[in-house]
């Protein structure tokens, strides 16, 4: 019995307790923030919007449109943002959703290619296919081809970095609640992605915000899309397993 | 070692921690403890020596507090005030990730002061303080910066200064 006890406490409630110590960004916000995130009419709402309308327009040289394919993007999306990046058969590699919203334009629609990843329309469709997955726990595939660059992602979140020689973790897991000057530096839960963020005045995606990080270190920042962040992205997404899904979040 | 990004251009500083026997400290040790205790004296003093820190100034200009100042309390120059409060209360917005420098002048001597700018890896490898002068084990570093120290030797020295100078009330 006392064996039991002990066992039931060294293994099993961490495993809770680590579940209720993690922070989210909007944990990190103050009641204003909150309240401007909260509002149903918050400026991400209009990425949203637009990529509402999107969903449903013909476009590229096969004139067809998402909801050809997919239909109600409502049915067919729900959840998909919870459980990205995944694995994709063709390239045999990781794509995040934006990604994969890419390949889906230029494989289907057969739309221009090459496009910004920044570029609006394309963000539109994410926030609005992310918004399908509004209050949902992040739930990261299990697909085994995803191991490696999971564990990639990993090596690469401890790797210091940049003229400030400084690491992902270093900040944002020892260091987390802690103040770089008026920042309350967070514990990286991507649960709110993408996000309009007021230092941007627009939404941007989490490739964007990784890569201003790196910059802020001074370091060579990974391209937009690129394996790395892609990586790092995996890594996030499974220790943030189980948070709620934002969308859209507004961060400071 | 990245050696796309550091590979010996620009003011490299002084990089290397200072040997434990080499400074009059251990020479006045060595002459008393006779030369067959070398090796294990060596042993036992490496560690507090090193934390001792560097002796010589960087430059043959004495650092300048008043500069020293501007530059710590610049966040986009000395980058100091992101993570340290302290007696400048110009800065509005001071974090507290390191230690608030109130009275490091009175905690800290000279040398360790400039090894600690330098390269505060010597006395910590797990440090998050950045290394201010040299380019010694970075990675990736942006084409900006590449090559580049994060201060130059006269600054350091006018740091050291103004640090040096803060023997007030500790925190």
């Amino acid at each position: 019995m006392r064996r039991a006890i002990v066992f039931t406490v060294a293994f099993l409630l961490p495993g809770l307790a680590w579940s209720d110590d993690r922070r989210t960004g909007y944990d990190d916000m103050n009641a204003d923030l909150q309240a401007l995130q909260d509002d149903p009419m918050n400026p991400a709402t209009f990425w949203v919007l637009d990529g509402e309308r999107l969903w449903s327009e013909p476009a590229g040289t096969t004139a067809q449109s998402c909801a050809d394919c997919h239909g109600s993007a409502e049915d067919s999306m729900q959840g998909v943002a919870a459980r990205y990046p995944s694995f994709d058969e063709s390239s045999g590699t990781a794509v995040d959703l934006l990604g994969r919203i890419a390949l889906c334009q230029s494989r289907h629609q057969q739309t221009a290619q090459p496009r910004d990843r920044s570029d609006p329309d394309r963000l539109a469709l994410l926030a609005y296919v992310t918004h399908q997955s509004r209050g949902l726990p992040i739930m990261p595939d299990e697909d085994p081809r995803l191991a490696p660059a999971r564990a990639r992602g990993e090596a690469l979140f401890s790797s210091r970095m940049g003229q400030l020689n400084l690491s992902c973790a270093q900040c944002h897991d020892d260091n987390a609640g802690g103040y770089l000057a008026a920042a309350r530096i967070p514990q990286a839960h991507p649960t709110g992605y993408p996000q309009y963020r007021l230092e941007w005045e627009t939404i941007g995606s989490l490739d964007r915000r990784l890569a201003g990080c790196m910059t802020g270190v001074r370091a060579d920042p990974f391209a937009p899309g690129s394996p790395e962040l892609v990586a790092l992205e995996l890594f996030l997404k499974s220790r943030a397993a189980g948070l709620t899904v934002e969308a859209l979040p507004i961060r400071p | 070692m990245d050696s796309r990004s550091d590979s010996g251009a620009g003011p490299s500083g002084p990089t290397g921690p200072q040997t434990a026997c080499a400074g009059p400290w251990w020479r006045a040790r060595f002459i008393l403890s006779g030369g067959g205790a070398l090796a294990a004296v060596c042993l036992l003093v490496a560690a507090p020596l090193n934390a001792q820190g560097l002796p010589d100034p960087l430059t043959t200009t004495p650092g300048d507090p008043v500069r020293g100042e501007a530059i710590v309390t610049d966040p986009q120059h000395g980058l100091c005030t992101l993570c340290h409060e302290g007696p400048f209360p110009q800065v509005p917005f001071a974090g507290n990730l390191g230690p608030d420098l109130t009275g490091v002048g009175a905690r800290r001597a000279v040398p360790e002061l400039r090894q600690q700018i330098v390269d505060s890896r010597i006395g910590n490898p797990d440090t998050i303080m950045p290394p201010y002068y040299t380019t010694d084990g970075r990675e990736r570093v942006g084409a900006r910066w590449q090559g580049a120290t994060m201060l130059r030797a006269q600054e350091v020295e006018d740091v050291v200064a103004y640090l040096a100078s803060l023997t007030g009330d500790m925190p």
